[in-house]
């Protein structure tokens, strides 16, 4: 399986924000898409999610089945963490893991190895920005998927808490699933491709 | 120094207010049931109306709600004015544990009402100037408890429904007035016939037992659910310790 | 399906605990009900005879008022981009927030119903009646006013515009809701076909609603 954009043009607001943007990502790959602010990484990562229209371009899955487009292969994490404050950080993990992905998943192990199993009756509402975060990673343990849509995913994380995602990324790399990730962050990673946005306007 | 009364000021602290509600209650229990045992016996013994039989004693459970319905929300509005002006601590606990009460009781009115005036009006309800001035009270009541479950934070929520609660005990009056008046304009207001002017001691005595009795009861009903709100809130306390101690904060 | 009934466990949960919307339509039905004698006057015959319709237009605007969290809230943490991306049709999602909400927010008016008619001087036949047309007609309500909430999702002004859109489109629903009741009541007129054609909107609303509500979110994305 492998993800191929080509000459991908992006208007958001009457404002163009990107044209002719070309990748191609395989298995095992690291994407990570740079650039200043406004130069369009969020809004790259929200096309390849089925979130935005292209305004030209393409973007394929090669190699996935026919019936599964490539948002239903992905996990996409945005800057917002999709958390109810008045569920319990268990039930939030919970509702997503079945929703996304399998009614069998147990949250308690993700959350365990985000650090927040000590927390999981807590309600949403008393966590911190870190611990959302966390939280929202949790779902990328807890839900299967081969490719991983990342948009500053070390927002609000701590030293600790990059370096979980860090040995998160390097497990899915090895297992031969695909990230893209819009980030200031190295990430951790050994040799990530990079896409650099934003240079041409 | 050792204590040996407790000032309003020392009653701010939760602690020292849990010992003293915990000596508190079972007196005041003890003391309600004594009450209503005398207040029922008072009833047993008061002469029916010589036009209504024996229902007219269902007055003597109507009037204690509506008055402690009203008592209610004084005490709500007492206890904004300690949160907003005074900052007293505990005074968005008393008005928290206030408002289910006050709603209850002002619903015991209104059914108690509606069952008394039936056999007289042929329904269950007219609208006329006092019941519907106490129908327009329960909603008050009830959208003030709705405030107090849409805020989670305590303190903040405490400040707005403050607020609400002295801009009702305004329009109260007023409201009571206004019915009256719509009333008069539309239709002659029902006459709810209590035996006259002057209150006979048989019925009076009784009546001003059980306005007691009730009076006893709300402040023990009311004390427990401050306890029970102090409770609640400790344990939110202890929940965002927990979420704050964990790493990754 | 655990998807959808996770989806509807979930909005229902939700509904019920702090900030949810479960208790505050029910409320706003008491007060809107409990302002109209103040408006037309005490009279009880009049209020006995146009009880029915008060219920209804009560029922429908409390339904209404709390539509326009429906959508947006998820719009607003991010869970609405996570829902385009489940292998659930977007349109069965849709389907199941609004029969979640429906439970929550819109069985417990029809719940009231009694208590309110008790007020409106309806008899127990009434009563039944407006109860029942209730319970075959708010779905419909829901379910169009779905549409509205996903049209209005990213809008500032939502809830107002959300109103002014739905209504129109919920007259059918009242008009034939109200005959049914009147008919139940009066016996004059045959109770069946109203009714029918009622629960004919219900139905017909369950199919169009999401699907026209997905259509206005995938379009509504730029």
């Amino acid at each position: 399986m492998r993800i191929r954009a080509s000459g991908l043009a992006c208007v958001r607001g009457g404002r163009e924000v990107f044209r002719d943007v070309s990748f191609v990502v395989g298995p095992g790959e690291a994407l990570l898409v740079t650039g200043p602010n406004g130069a369009g990484k969020s809004s790259l990562l929200r096309l390849v999610a089925g979130l935005l229209r292209p305004a030209g371009g393409r973007i394929e899955l090669e190699g996935g089945g026919p019936d599964l487009p490539l948002a239903e292969q992905a996990l996409y994490l945005g800057h917002l963490d999709a958390l109810k404050p008045a569920l319990s950080v268990r039930e939030n993990l919970a509702f997503w893991a079945q929703f996304l992905g399998n009614a069998a998943v147990n949250p308690e192990p993700a959350l365990a190895a985000v650090g927040l199993g000590a927390l999981a009756r807590i309600p949403a509402i008393y966590l911190s920005a870190g611990q959302r975060r966390r939280l929202a990673l949790a779902r990328l343990i807890a839900i299967k998927r081969s490719i991983w849509l990342l948009d500053e995913p070390t927002a609000a994380l701590d030293a600790a808490g990059r370096k979980m995602l860090a040995d998160l990324l390097r497990t899915q790399l090895s297992n031969g699933g695909i990230v893209l990730a819009a980030t200031h962050d190295p990430l951790g990673l050994e040799n990530p491709m990079e896409l650099r946005l934003g240079g041409n306007r | 120094m050792p204590m040996t009364t407790t000032s309003l000021i020392d009653l701010a602290n939760p602690s020292r207010f849990l010992a003293l509600v915990n000596r508190l209650s079972s007196w005041l229990a003890a003391a309600t049931v004594l009450a209503f045992a005398v207040g029922v016996f008072g009833v047993y013994l008061a002469p029916d109306d010589y036009q209504q039989g024996a229902t007219v004693k269902i007055m003597f459970i109507h009037v204690p709600a509506a008055w402690l319905g009203l008592f209610a929300w004084v005490l709500m509005s007492i206890a904004a004015l300690g949160t907003l002006v005074w900052r007293h601590p505990l005074a968005d606990v008393a008005a928290k544990a206030a408002a289910p009460l006050g709603a209850a009781f002002t619903l015991m009115c209104l059914i108690t009402g509606s069952l008394w005036g039936r056999p007289m009006w042929g329904t269950y309800w007219v609208w006329d100037a006092r019941l519907t001035s106490e129908l327009v009270l329960f909603l008050m009541y009830l959208g003030v408890i709705a405030l107090w479950q849409t805020i989670d934070e305590p303190t903040r929520a405490a400040r707005i429904v403050a607020v609400l609660t002295l801009v009702g005990a305004v329009n109260i009056p007023i409201i009571k007035f206004s019915v009256d008046w719509w009333n008069t304009l539309h239709q002659p207001a029902s006459v709810l016939r209590v035996g006259g002017s002057t209150i006979h001691p048989t019925i009076l005595m009784p009546l001003i037992a059980m306005l007691v009795a009730f009076t006893l009861l709300f402040l023990t009903l009311h004390l427990a659910a401050m306890r029970n709100e102090i409770m609640r809130r400790r344990i939110r306390s202890l929940l965002m310790l927990q979420a704050s101690a964990t790493a990754g904060a | 399906m655990t998807a959808l009934s996770a989806l509807m466990l979930r909005d229902m949960r939700l509904a019920v605990r702090i900030g949810g919307g479960a208790v505050i339509g029910v409320l706003f039905f008491l007060i809107v009900v409990t302002l109209v004698p103040f408006a037309i006057g005490p009279d009880l015959a009049l209020l006995g005879r146009i009880g029915p319709s008060i219920l209804w237009l009560g029922a429908l605007l409390a339904n209404l008022l709390a539509l326009d969290r429906l959508i947006a809230m998820d719009h607003e943490d991010g869970s609405l981009d996570l829902m385009l991306t489940a292998r659930v049709p977007l349109e069965l999602a849709l389907a199941a927030k609004a029969l979640a909400h429906w439970l929550s927010t819109g069985l417990p008016l029809i719940v009231a119903t009694p208590l309110l008619a008790l007020l409106l001087n309806l008899d127990a036949r009434a009563t039944g009646a407006v109860a029942l047309t209730l319970l075959a007609g708010t779905p419909a309500l829901t379910f169009i006013g779905l549409i509205g909430a996903a049209l209005t999702v990213a809008l500032r002004r939502g809830g107002l515009l959300l109103a002014i859109l739905i209504l129109p489109l919920t007259v059918p629903v009242l008009i034939f809701g109200v005959a049914a009741a009147n008919a139940a009541i009066a016996g004059a007129m045959p109770f069946a076909a109203p009714f029918t054609i009622l629960c004919a909107l219900t139905l017909a609303s369950l199919v169009v609603g999401p699907f026209a509500a997905a259509a206005a979110l995938r379009h509504g994305l730029e």
